[in-house]
């Protein structure tokens, strides 16, 4: 019908090839150098001339080759004027530089990926350094993002690449024998991007969410390790919560917990991505984490067919987690799940054996010490836990539906 | 790259360095540590330190120079002798830092060497 795509069209589409591109030609163009900080400034000025020439000019036939020229060539102009010069290696680094285009396998982005998650990288700046490295998200909106101030957050970031330039860490894959715990680094990473956007998933004054772009790093992750079982269980355990994102909150903006949700508001085809991504997952018979976690979701999600919440499997599915992590969490869920199933006394005592700095400003933690406190009758119990729990709860919503709470169990505690 | 190894050790490490019944032990663990370095061609330099008791230190405070007997600081480990290695990366440096007797008794501290400065073309 028409001639070709308009000049919007041609927009989105430089602007998703950028995003596609963008960690791929960082990822070669830092390689041999280390330094992130100098390729992201040789990208910076051809991508967006590339994004604004787009509607006039078209989008060029191999957007990435011509993206990759146009920063070598100013990695190599800012290495002659000696701005990159802080040694003789740089100069030699750019000399060694492989004139691929970027298909060469692994895909680059694996060892960007796995840089960023280094050990030697402090964890609060692995998932920032991730954000803006594979995706090119800009340090104030991960400032945004993680209730940072945006001086700090470039300080963590810059500090982070200075560490990667200066004190040689490995720009490769891992070693097969540490494979499964750099990959255990990587995933985490990921998956705190997610926790970091659900949290604020609902509320309007939140700042710009960071889920879709855990899910998109995920999805990146399963593509280019296919054999991989973890990286599957993590993108489905991020999908299930996504799945039950319109039932997190009633017509009222109410927060719903997840025993009371309408199943109807479940994203079927959501659901459908992540059983199936778990099937995959367990055919390597390697079993993780990140599957224990997206099994957990799996059962939940079987509610509505069965009609019960499986608790025996959840029990089970707990004990295992707690095997793989040390997450207090996993601890906590596993406690209700006791409760839940009529050991509320042995719960409870549980519960208050976690170390008290572990969960002083938890607020999951007294919500559940609430719940698991009322299973085993002890209502002042649940009252004082309430009471935490709302000293630590920020959300006016989750306020609402913890002081509902309290009210029901001081109506309890007034019948016994 | 080159990395400095800087290994530290506790006072116990350093007392077995004499123990009749320790020293054989102690040595024998640095020195299969110092041979397969040495094996695999990666040392550029190293030595072993005397004991903190035998360090003097000196600073300089309002232009006078003081020098105090012992170490630096009251600490539960104190540096017990260096390697300057040459590897690939920071990784393979740490692999060789996981070798060392006295990371599972104290720590050993990576860190790259300084790189000449490139010389005024």
């Amino acid at each position: 019908m028409s001639a070709g795509p308009d000049s919007s069209d041609t927009a989105r589409i430089a602007e998703e090839a950028a995003r596609a591109s963008y960690g791929k030609l960082l990822a070669i163009l830092a390689h041999r150098s280390r330094d992130i900080a100098a390729a992201e400034d040789a990208l910076s000025e051809p991508l967006v001339s590339a994004l604004s020439a787009g509607p006039r000019r078209g989008v060029p036939a191999n957007p990435e080759a011509w993206l990759l020229t146009a920063a070598r060539n100013r990695l190599k102009n800012a290495a002659r004027a000696g701005h990159v010069r802080r040694s003789a290696e740089p100069e030699i680094a750019l000399r060694a530089l492989p004139d691929d285009s970027g298909d060469d396998l692994p895909d680059p982005r694996l060892r960007l990926l796995f840089v960023c998650a280094h050990p030697a990288i402090a964890p609060a700046a692995r998932t920032p350094l991730m954000l803006q490295a594979v995706l090119g998200i800009d340090a104030a909106r991960i400032a945004q993002a993680f209730l940072v101030e945006p001086a700090a957050m470039s300080q963590r970031l810059v500090r982070a690449k200075a560490r990667i330039r200066d004190a040689g860490l490995r720009f490769e894959l891992p070693e097969p024998a540490d494979l499964e715990e750099r990959l255990g680094a990587v995933l985490d990473a990921v998956y705190a991007a997610f926790g970091r956007g659900w949290d604020d998933l609902e509320r309007p004054e939140a700042p710009e969410s960071l889920t879709n772009e855990a899910i998109w790093l995920a999805r990146l992750i399963v593509a280019l390790m296919p054999q991989e079982p973890e990286p599957k269980g993590l993108l489905a355990l991020m999908i299930y919560c996504s799945s039950r994102r319109a039932a997190r909150r009633d017509k009222a903006g109410a927060f719903v917990p997840l025993d009371r949700q309408d199943t109807r508001l479940w994203d079927r085809s959501m659901i459908m991505e992540a059983e199936g991504l778990l099937i995959r997952a367990a055919q390597t018979a390697r079993f993780g984490r990140f599957q224990c976690e997206a099994a957990i979701q799996s059962v939940h999600v079987q509610r509505p067919m069965t009609g019960r919440l499986n608790l025996d499997a959840l029990a089970t599915l707990y004990d295992l987690l707690v095997g793989h992590t040390d997450g207090i969490g996993a601890r906590i869920d596993q406690a209700v799940v006791m409760a839940e199933r009529g050991d509320a006394a042995r719960a409870l005592t549980g519960l208050d054996a976690l170390a008290a700095d572990r969960v002083a400003r938890h607020q999951p933690f007294f919500v559940a010490r609430a719940r698991v406190a009322t299973l085993a009758g002890q209502a002042e119990e649940a009252d004082a836990s309430l009471g935490m729990a709302l000293s630590l709860t920020t959300d006016p919503a989750v306020e609402a539906h913890l002081h509902d709470l309290r009210r029901q169990t001081a109506t309890k505690r007034l019948r016994s | 790259m080159q990395f400095m190894l800087i290994l530290n050790e506790t006072p116990e490490d350093f007392a077995r360095r004499a123990d009749p019944d320790q020293a054989q032990e102690y040595w024998g663990g640095w020195n299969a540590f110092i041979g397969a370095m040495a094996q695999a061609g990666v040392i550029v330099k190293g030595d072993g330190l005397q004991g903190p008791a035998m360090a003097t230190t000196l600073r300089i405070r309002d232009g006078k120079r003081r020098v105090e007997d012992g170490p630096f600081a009251e600490t539960k480990e104190q540096l017990g002798g260096y390697f300057v290695i040459e590897a690939p990366d920071l990784d393979a440096a740490l692999d060789w830092a996981a070798q060392a007797p006295s990371a599972h008794s104290a720590s050993v501290e990576v860190r790259p060497i300084l790189p000449m400065p490139a010389p005024p073309s």
